[in-house]
């Protein structure tokens, strides 16, 4: 990823944009921050936020004239928050407090500012903070009149003559009565101050010649030097926006004085379009607070009930439905920063790795963004990138390379026409998965498939590559496709049949021109087989396989074939193009099974009714985070024996290899009678051990055959410790980059298990130390 | 890896092999191209190192994750 790239990235995710009060405000007062402090009651806080932004805040705070309510959200349900009324009962609340205004250093820059008006003390406000002599010039004989003569109800003189003290501390000196009305006096002003501001909301602005054009300035940027040196600004009736017209002139006046760019750099002044995206589904509709006194506005009491009712617009679309965005605690914009950091990284740890590995990859997150941001891709990408540079953590994928290798050896994969053709027009691919969970409904279906479809139906064991596209190892995939490839073109390109939703999206995606169609749609053509009942007459909650998100046509064969059955099918409210990731989705069960486990339960709790889903691993892992879960072929096919089948437990990753091992023999021999040769590589060794020490295994992902292997090492080789006290052995076995360790005795027939560890750093070899 | 990866219950294993008790003393390990010693246990005559589940699940695994980030 580059710059440009990053960039791009960040643009799409909107969760950092202003929210539209703030976005419509000419100063940008963090209304946001401001009510969400207030509603708490934190007063302190909450008009930190206003001297934060607003130049006088005693004066403002009470003139305020809120353009930010026409863009509340609150008002598409309810009413707009009462946001001037907040302000001016947060000023009235705290205007005892003590008040500093650190300026910048002194500069020995004189600059003059005429007028009383709101533009003109902002002005001055904003210029003295920056450090230069301001001198304000005004006719009125008291400063302030002016200002309370446009808001007589609204300012006192005692509020007015606080906020002149503060200017005054931080060294404004004020001339009243001053004469301004000769153009004589424009030009003693000019000649004795670099820069001079003239406000037009001064009661009678001098007759000086000021164009009100602002030729070659943002449209914002007020404050133009109608001649070198003489700025003006504050003829609108918006006190807030005078306030913002006289902060641009002080902007510009600084800018001029430094002789550096007028324009450069201030898109981002005054009002300007927001493209947070705020979802107000299920929020109910709220009216403003009421005033129990509207003379003298909201009490205490009502304030905080009001500001209450904010929305505290955000987007966070992506991360309210997704654990893994939810579980890193922030969001998508950031995560971006965080992988292109991770990649341009030299040397130091690489933080984000973990992330890019967590991801389901389920693009739930892209679904529901308004802006389509699609975290797959990005960690899809970011993967493809640690794989290519040699920076993937061997350990995040491992077990599932493992997995589809033992696939796609001579153990399981297969790919021949149907028994006593020399043709197929169709081509059954169960996958990997569903012959590891439930090898015998692989042969019902393919015995189905045989006597409803015409015309052969060949048969391909294997895996379709997935995990190696998922890891983000490109040149392997390729590979897996290739073989795929050339053994579908062997058979005479049969159209491939699907069980499984990933190898259906896979072989769409990669090899569009094979056409592959999912079995659940050939089934709700061909009609249903005859023992397609399914008993208890209750609901079943419809959990959608991540991987059909972009496939509806494959959603609604399954709803047809429910349908067909008279099943009650139940909707979840995540469900068909927003349906969630079981936990398997993208290796995020290798790289991070804590959070996989979370997302499984998190799904399971969607719906009180058994989930009815039609993907092995997704029916697995429900199952194995506790939800009781079916596969649509528990259903279609059920077990002779009317077993609870959304009761059953999930094969471990040991059985899944055994079933997928056996099924390819017992295929071998019922369809093709054939005998399979044994596998003088993979004899079984008897073992045996205790519920406990089967469940320790398979949250290490220990094989019963890496610890056969171990076992084989040890008898040949000698190699084992003996414990003094029990009597166990222990030995070890490094069969690829993992050490295994296993802790066992001999018995009659075989051994029994009390422990098994692994490891993937290499142990060199001890020497003693001298 | 630091000494203390070595608890005294560790030394109640001896060698079957060679008969005899395990010492403790630098050991190489590697991963990720980086290489470096620590103080485990090992048989003196086939020089066969252990490596106990704690110090594979704990210490181990540790330094696997940090080298596996660098």
């Amino acid at each position: 990823m580059d710059q440009t790239e990053l960039r791009q990235w960040e643009h799409r995710c909107i969760q950092e944009e202003l929210p539209p009060c703030t976005a419509t405000c000419p100063i940008h007062v963090d209304v946001r921050a401001f009510l969400a402090h207030l509603r708490c009651g934190r007063w302190a806080e909450a008009v930190k936020i206003l001297h934060k932004a607003m130049p006088l805040p005693g004066v403002l705070g009470r003139i305020c004239d809120a353009p930010c309510q026409q863009a509340c959200n609150r008002q598409n349900v309810g009413e707009a928050i009462q946001i001037g009324e907040l302000e001016r009962v947060c000023v009235r609340h705290t205007e005892g407090e003590q008040r500093r205004v650190m300026p910048m250093p002194q500069k020995d820059i004189a600059v003059a500012v005429v007028g009383g008006g709101l533009s003109s003390l902002t002005v001055a406000w904003d210029l003295a903070r920056k450090g230069y002599r301001v001198r304000v010039f005004t006719p009125e004989d008291k400063i302030g009149r002016v200002l309370r003569g446009q808001s007589p109800q609204r300012l006192s003189l005692a509020v007015i003559d606080r906020e002149i003290d503060l200017l005054a501390s931080l060294g404004v000196c004020f001339e009243t009565t001053a004469d301004l009305s000769s153009v004589d006096a424009g030009r003693r002003f000019m000649e004795t101050h670099a820069a001079v501001y003239v406000g037009r909301d001064a009661a009678t602005p001098p007759p000086w010649g000021i164009d009100a054009g602002s030729p070659g300035l943002p449209e914002n940027a007020g404050g133009t030097p109608t001649r070198e040196g003489l700025f003006a600004g504050g003829d609108h009736r918006s006190p807030v926006w005078r306030a913002a017209q006289g902060r641009w002139a002080a902007t510009s006046m600084d800018r001029w004085l430094q002789k550096v760019s007028l324009t450069a750099g201030r898109e981002k002044e005054g009002p300007q379009e927001t493209r947070l995206y705020t979802n107000l589904d299920g929020i109910a509709p709220l009216a403003a607070v009421l005033m129990a006194q509207p003379a003298t506005g909201y009490d205490e009491t009502e304030a905080l009930a009001e500001a209450g009712r904010c929305l505290q617009c955000q987007c966070l679309e992506c991360v309210k439905v997704c654990a893994f965005l939810e579980s890193f605690g922030s969001y998508p914009k950031r995560y971006v920063r965080e992988i292109y950091n991770n990649e341009s990284l030299v040397l130091g740890e690489r933080k984000a790795n973990r992330l890019i590995n967590s991801c389901s990859l389920c693009g739930l997150c892209e679904a529901v963004c308004p802006h389509d941001f699609a975290m797959q891709d990005l960690c899809l990408a970011a993967r493809q990138s640690m794989v290519v540079r040699g920076k993937m953590p061997p350990s995040a994928h491992d077990f599932a390379l493992q997995d589809m290798a033992f696939s796609q050896s001579n153990r399981f994969y297969m790919a021949r026409h149907e028994p006593g053709r020399a043709t197929s027009r169709y081509l059954f691919f169960p996958g990997c998965q569903l012959c590891a969970s439930s090898p015998q409904q692989v042969r019902r279906v393919y015995a189905y498939l045989r006597e409803n479809l015409s015309d052969g139906v060949a048969l391909m064991l294997g895996c379709c590559g997935a995990p190696a596209h998922w890891s983000g190892r490109q040149e392997r995939f390729a590979d897996e496709l290739a073989r795929w490839e050339t053994d579908w073109i062997d058979l005479g390109r049969p159209r491939p049949i699907t069980a499984c939703a990933t190898c259906l999206s896979i072989f769409q995606t990669h090899l569009p021109e094979a056409d592959t169609i999912s079995l659940w749609e050939i089934l709700a053509d061909i009609g249903l087989p005859a023992s397609a009942v399914y008993r208890p007459h209750v609901p079943l909650a419809i959990h959608d396989p991540c991987t059909t998100r972009e496939a509806p046509a494959v959603q609604g064969a399954v709803r047809r074939l429910l349908s067909q059955m008279n099943v009650a099918a139940e909707e979840l409210v995540l469900g068909r193009d927003k349906t969630e990731c079981c936990g398997f989705g993208g290796l995020m069960q290798n790289a991070n099974p804590a959070l996989a486990r979370k997302v499984a339960e998190q799904r399971g709790r969607r719906s009180e009714r058994d989930y009815l889903s039609y993907c092995a691993m997704c029916r697995d892992n429900l199952a194995l985070a506790g939800k009781r879960s079916l596969h649509l072929l528990d259903v279609l096919f059920p077990e002779p024996d009317g077993a609870d089948p959304a009761g059953r437990p999930p094969p471990g990753w040991s059985q899944r290899r055994e079933n997928r091992q056996r099924l390819r023999s017992d295929l071998q021999r019922h369809f093709w009678h054939e005998s399979p040769e044994a596998d003088a590589n993979h004899q079984p060794i008897t073992l045996q051990m205790d519920p406990e020490v089967e469940t320790l295994l398979e949250t290490r992902r220990i094989l019963k055959e890496d610890i056969e292997k171990v076992l084989r090492h040890a008898e040949t080789s000698g190699q084992t410790f003996r414990h003094r006290d029990t009597g166990h052995l222990l030995a070890c076995f490094r069969p690829y980059q993992a050490a295994f360790w296993v802790e066992y005795s001999p018995t009659d027939d075989g051994f029994q298990v009390h422990d098994a560890y692994a490891h993937r750093m290499e142990v060199l070899g001890g020497h003693e130390t001298k | 890896m630091k000494p203390n990866n070595v608890r005294p219950e560790d030394l109640r294993w001896r060698c079957d092999r060679c008969h005899c008790d395990l010492v403790v003393g630098q050991v190489s390990v590697a991963y990720m191209n980086n290489r470096f010693t620590t103080d485990l246990p090992y048989c003196p005559t086939c020089k066969t190192v252990l490596i106990t589940e704690a110090v594979a699940t704990g210490k181990m695994a540790e330094v696997e994750q940090i080298l596996e980030d660098k």
